[in-house]
């Protein structure tokens, strides 16, 4: 280690002790364990400990979404040119390096999709580092991962303004007012994008704000559309669903602004089970859930029971594994539903959770007339209900314990009788 | 009769610096001490003052809230400190040996012949009752209560601790008269555990009920074969002694003698040769740690093993119910970008980075850095990876650290000892002082219930 290195550890670890029982000591401590993990050494129970951290386990889902976001930043751009091409009658044939990884699409990426990340990351960490100093804890890591989510579940065109005030309103309400870190009750990603809804709806949905400048164009002779797959579905515009399976799987088509590739959420999925980091259980379980819900609809179509003029003809017909690749569904499930805080904390709990998001978020998607997609309310609602879950799976093992205490012959305190009895025997 | 528990989750920490199986003669300590930490709960009032001279086997002080409970002096010779601390509390008492020692004679004591109340009052008066420990609340047993069965493991799981069937090679006479005393005590059987391929001293025993055992770390704690054999409902007792003072019982019944002797593991990776010294209990620390040589100045010295120790120094004495001493060394050093780079150099249970899953026999270098900071409880699932028992391990933490009772005593509370939670808290990605939460959950429950 070079002498230089030395110093600024030492120098470091001088300020450490300055800042200690100072107000600025949890932001000081924040910044200086970003660089170095501390020399805290174990005072009680075990003396050594294990590899990981807070840290460490939440950088593996960032590192998770990496691949995401830069999918989006290249897709911000395609979309916009794929939107002006319909719009102009072209048509191009598809090719991954001379019509997806350009620079021009990652430009578009870099001026629309960056600055998300940044107003998210900056406007939440603040919060969090006030927070931390007003209330004299460390800051958590919660936010590294929730400031990575939030820009990619929002549309493209959200302006930062109503971000920065969904951040403040998530991060105080969704998360501070219960405590701070590992408290909350609901998924603070999901409380800003649920805030988003809510106050500015015409923002957040129908066929135009998926699309770079597909708002501004509106009206215009440029008018160009931002119309996703479940809209055009919900819509009945079967007709102008243009886009292939393998489109949709890999995420050539327009949504929110990380949720459209399949393929890489499958693969950051996978990453997250392989580490450890989330849990398999609420994957698999919520694949199922919307699978199931995704097949009952198609057996309601297949029975005649609705007609296709109904409302609800073009999601319900909609084949059901078809849901799992368009659409929030998919992140939702591998980047959303398995966070640890607000998801079932039981193994056996876990499967419901996860079972009744996947099924509900089909639902609403099918049955939502204003917004065709679920999987965010669902989370949110399960996220509330995964408490009670657990309530119940924790109470089959205390009934166990007491159906065991009730078969069991309780023995008297060692009385005189007793020992009579124990003397009888030996003699 | 022999029943087989295979236990599957755990985790078996591999670590540098296992003790060698070959046994030395420690230098003999000048001074020996009592440390009352060691009894959990007791209240002692001293029998003997400073500068009387004590024989080996003689009360120095017994428990205020059972005066027939007794706790003699490992050696002969005078006692020279009681050291106290805030509100006067004794923290040990330390007697300086004399060079020929004399013991208490307490004759041979058949248990065969002998009722249970008359075998409880042999073993309170020469001082081999504070071996007996009981659950629930992990303390010395109560002499009155009359427990449903008695535990002993002899299979060793824990990190780099004593193997039991080295030390208790030989010792079949001793086992077999205190398990005989033992098996009196209890209506219920005397279950005795050892490795599935071990040759145990224990396995060729009669009066007790044996239970082979295999599997990875928390496998040898008698608290994870509890769970599996019989487990604790609330109102039971269950008493539990480990093999290696079984073995100074049965000397005391065998020849009426406190014999304090203890075959002890030096181990880890700060000591140049790690293997076994025979000493007494008391015995200071530095008479056989620096024997075997030591790597560097800053470690750090452990009463017991890693997980489950107390923190010691080289002048410190060894523990009451200790037969390993584990030295490694100390981790305050910074360690740049320590959560973001991969490690190869430590354990985990993930792999996130961490690559100690590659392979499960390589043996570790661990120091006592915590690797992260204190956090609340974020990640879910990953105790029950390591935690055999029917037991929620987060849940039975958070419901003694909001000091709920009921919860407390449905969740199990009454099966489980800190130890049962060393493993949790070594894997804690929170970084959560378990053991701590655990014991002080256990305590209020005794203050409140018990």
């Amino acid at each position: 280690m070079s002498d230089k290195r030395l110093t600024f550890k030492k120098r470091l670890h001088i300020l450490k002790h300055h800042y200690r029982d100072k107000k600025m000591a949890p932001a000081f401590n924040a910044i200086h364990t970003f660089l170095f993990s501390p020399d805290d050494t174990t005072h009680s129970g075990a003396h050594v400990r294990g590899a990981d951290d807070l840290k460490r386990t939440m950088n593996m889902v960032i590192m998770a979404l990496i691949p995401v976001l830069l999918f989006s930043m290249f897709n911000a751009g395609y979309q916009y040119y794929a939107a002006i091409d319909v719009a102009n009658n072209v048509s191009r044939e598809f090719s991954l390096w001379e019509s997806f990884l350009t620079w021009d699409n990652f430009w578009i990426g870099i001026i629309k999709v960056l600055p998300l990340v940044v107003v998210s990351y900056g406007v939440g960490l603040l919060v969090e580092f006030i927070f931390a100093i007003i209330k004299g804890h460390e800051v958590e890591e919660g936010y590294l991962v929730t400031g990575m989510l939030v820009p990619l579940i929002v549309p493209i065109d959200t302006p930062l303004w109503m971000l920065a005030v969904a951040v403040v309103f998530g991060v105080v309400i969704g998360k501070e007012v219960f405590g701070g870190t590992g408290m909350n009750i609901l998924n603070p990603a999901l409380t800003i994008r649920a805030f988003l809804f809510f106050a500015y709806p015409t923002w957040m949905s129908g066929d135009k704000v998926w699309v770079y400048q597909a708002v501004e164009r509106t009206g215009t002779p440029d008018a160009i559309s931002g119309e996703t797959v479940l809209g055009a579905l919900a819509q009945n515009h079967l007709a102008e669903l243009n886009y292939s399976i393998s489109d949709m799987f890999f995420g050539f088509i327009p949504g929110s602004v990380g949720e459209t590739s399949t393929f890489l959420i499958l693969l950051g999925g996978l990453f997250l089970i392989y580490t450890k980091i989330a849990s398999w259980r609420i994957m698999v379980s919520a694949v199922i859930g919307s699978l199931v819900m995704g097949y009952i609809f198609n057996m309601v179509v297949d029975l005649g029971v609705i007609s296709e003029a109904s409302n609800f003809y073009g999601l319900m017909s909609f084949e059901y594994w078809k849901h799992l690749l368009v659409g929030g569904l998919a992140f939702g499930i591998v980047y959303m539903a398995t966070d640890p805080v607000t998801g079932s904390q039981t193994n056996k709990g876990k499967w419901i959770y996860g079972f009744f998001i996947g099924f509900m978020s089909v639902m609403i998607r099918v049955f939502n007339p204003a917004y065709p997609e679920g999987v965010f309310l669902a989370i949110l609602l399960m996220n509330v209900f995964a408490p009670t879950i657990d309530h119940y799976v924790v109470k089959a093992n205390i009934n166990k314990r007491l159906k065991r205490f009730k078969n069991a012959t309780i023995l008297p305190k060692d009385s005189d009788s007793r020992a009579e009895e124990l003397k009888a025997e030996t003699i | 009769m022999s029943k087989d528990i295979r236990i599957r989750k755990g985790l078996n920490i591999n670590l540098v610096g296992a003790a060698e199986q070959t046994t030395a003669k420690a230098v003999l300590s000048n001074v020996y001490a009592i440390n009352l930490e060691d009894f959990h709960g007791i209240t002692p009032k001293m029998l003997v003052k400073q500068g009387v001279e004590v024989k080996a086997g003689e009360a120095l002080f017994f428990n205020k809230s059972n005066p027939e409970m007794l706790f003699v002096s490992p050696v002969s010779g005078e006692l020279v400190e009681i050291e106290r601390g805030a509100r006067r509390k004794i923290l040990s008492v330390k007697i300086l040996a004399d060079k020929t020692q004399a013991v208490v004679e307490h004759g041979a004591f058949d248990a065969a012949k002998a009722t249970s109340s008359q075998i409880k009052a042999h073993l309170l008066k020469t001082g081999c009752w504070p071996f007996i420990k009981q659950r629930p609340y992990d303390i010395i047993a109560n002499p009155d209560t009359n427990p449903k069965s008695i535990f002993i493991s002899g299979y060793t799981t824990a990190p780099l601790a004593a193997n039991s069937d080295y030390v208790l090679q030989g010792k079949e006479k001793e086992l077999q008269a205190a398990i005989t005393a033992l098996g009196k005590l209890t209506p219920g059987a005397v279950h005795v555990s050892v490795g599935a391929n071990s040759n145990s001293p224990l396995s060729g025993l009669s009066g007790l009920e044996l239970h082979k055992v295999s599997g990875p770390h928390p496998a040898g704690l008698v608290g994870t074969q509890i769970n599996k054999i019989d487990p604790i409902n609330k109102g039971e007792v269950v008493w539990t002694v480990s093999p290696q003072d079984l073995v100074l019982i049965g000397e005391l019944l065998l020849t009426g003698k406190f014999n304090a002797d203890r075959i002890v593991a030096l181990a880890g990776s700060s000591v140049k040769t790690p293997k076994y010294f025979i000493t007494k209990i008391g015995a200071e620390i530095a008479t056989f740690l620096y024997g075997s040589g030591v790597n560097n100045d800053n470690f750090r010295v452990i009463n017991g093993d890693v997980l489950t120790g107390s923190k010691s120094r080289p002048d410190g004495h060894l523990g009451y119910y200790n037969n390993t001493v584990t030295a490694i060394p100390e981790g305050d050093d910074y360690e740049l970008f320590g959560w973001a780079l991969p490690v190869f150099n430590k354990v985990s249970t993930t792999r996130a980075l961490t690559f100690s899953w590659l392979n499960p026999k390589k043996k570790y270098d661990l120091n006592t850095n915590t690797n992260g900071e204190h956090r609340a409880f974020v990640v879910t699932g990953q105790y029950e990876e390591v935690f055999p028992m029917d037991i929620f391990p987060m849940q039975l933490l958070k419901a003694c650290m909001i000091k709920d009772l009921d919860e407390m005593e449905q969740l199990g509370l009454y099966e489980v000892a800190p130890e049962d939670f060393a493993l949790t808290e070594f894997i804690c990605i929170s970084k959560q002082p378990h053991q701590k939460i655990i014991r002080e959950g256990l305590d209020l429950l005794y203050k409140e219930i018990g």
